[in-house]
């Protein structure tokens, strides 16, 4: 019983694994692509590790399953978070979303986010001229 | 090897294929990192597949440092690509 639900639950994350990576290969630009293999790829991962833990409970070793659970959860915690990263860096690098997308929330943020930088960097260079004039 | 094991093995070479073939052509960089960062979760995947079919557990141990490792490499990339150095 325990064996034909890890079986069960392998199967379904590998269905899910795949079809995140169909996503990353057919969707048309970086953040559709992320959002769904991330999601997908992500919580069908989690699935297989679910299983093998049940699986190992079942009849391997305790050992196993506590680092199977160990693994989905550190998985569950980060990847969203590098996805989010990668985003964040791709829109501030100046990707652009694609033409048929509906809404741009990030927009005004990210110009904001920007002339931040552009001020910085004035302050650092001005600093660097100082120095330079003083020597 | 049961045939359950076989076809997994085989649907996770596909998708990692197709993470291979994203990685080759993806037009700008953040394209090649999230490829990069769903084939880390894939390589996971794939371990814990290896613990079911040998029965030992060490390929847990594989699959934990290797999903902490690939969370740096992600991380450390998208600060890349934002432009800003790595101690801000």
């Amino acid at each position: 019983m325990l064996e034909t639900i890890c079986y069960w639950l392998v199967g379904i994350g590998l269905a899910f694994d795949f079809f995140g990576c169909l996503g990353l290969v057919r969707l048309p630009d970086v953040y559709n692509r992320a959002q769904a293999a991330t999601k997908c790829v992500t919580l069908g991962t989690c699935m297989i590790l679910f299983g093998v833990a049940l699986g190992a409970f079942g009849g391997v070793s305790v050992a196993m399953g506590v680092k199977a659970l160990l693994c989905a959860m550190f998985i569950l915690l980060t990847s969203p978070v590098g996805a989010h990263a990668i985003c964040r860096g791709a829109y501030l690098s100046g990707v652009p979303l694609w033409e048929g997308s509906a809404e741009d929330a990030f927009k005004e943020r990210a110009e904001r986010i920007r002339e931040e930088e552009i001020e910085e960097l004035g302050e650092e260079s001005g600093v660097q001229r100082e120095k330079a004039q003083a020597s | 090897m049961s045939p359950f094991l076989q076809i997994g093995f085989g649907v996770l070479t596909v998708a990692a294929a197709m993470c291979l073939y994203r990685i080759a052509r993806g037009p700008s960089a953040p394209d090649r990192t999230v490829a990069i960062d769903i084939l880390g979760t894939l390589v996971v995947g794939f371990c814990c597949l290896m613990a079911l079919w040998t029965r030992q557990d060490y390929y847990m141990n594989i699959a934990i440092a290797w999903a902490l490792i690939s969370f740096v490499c992600t991380l450390a990339m998208a600060k890349f690509l934002e432009g800003r150095s790595y101690d801000a």
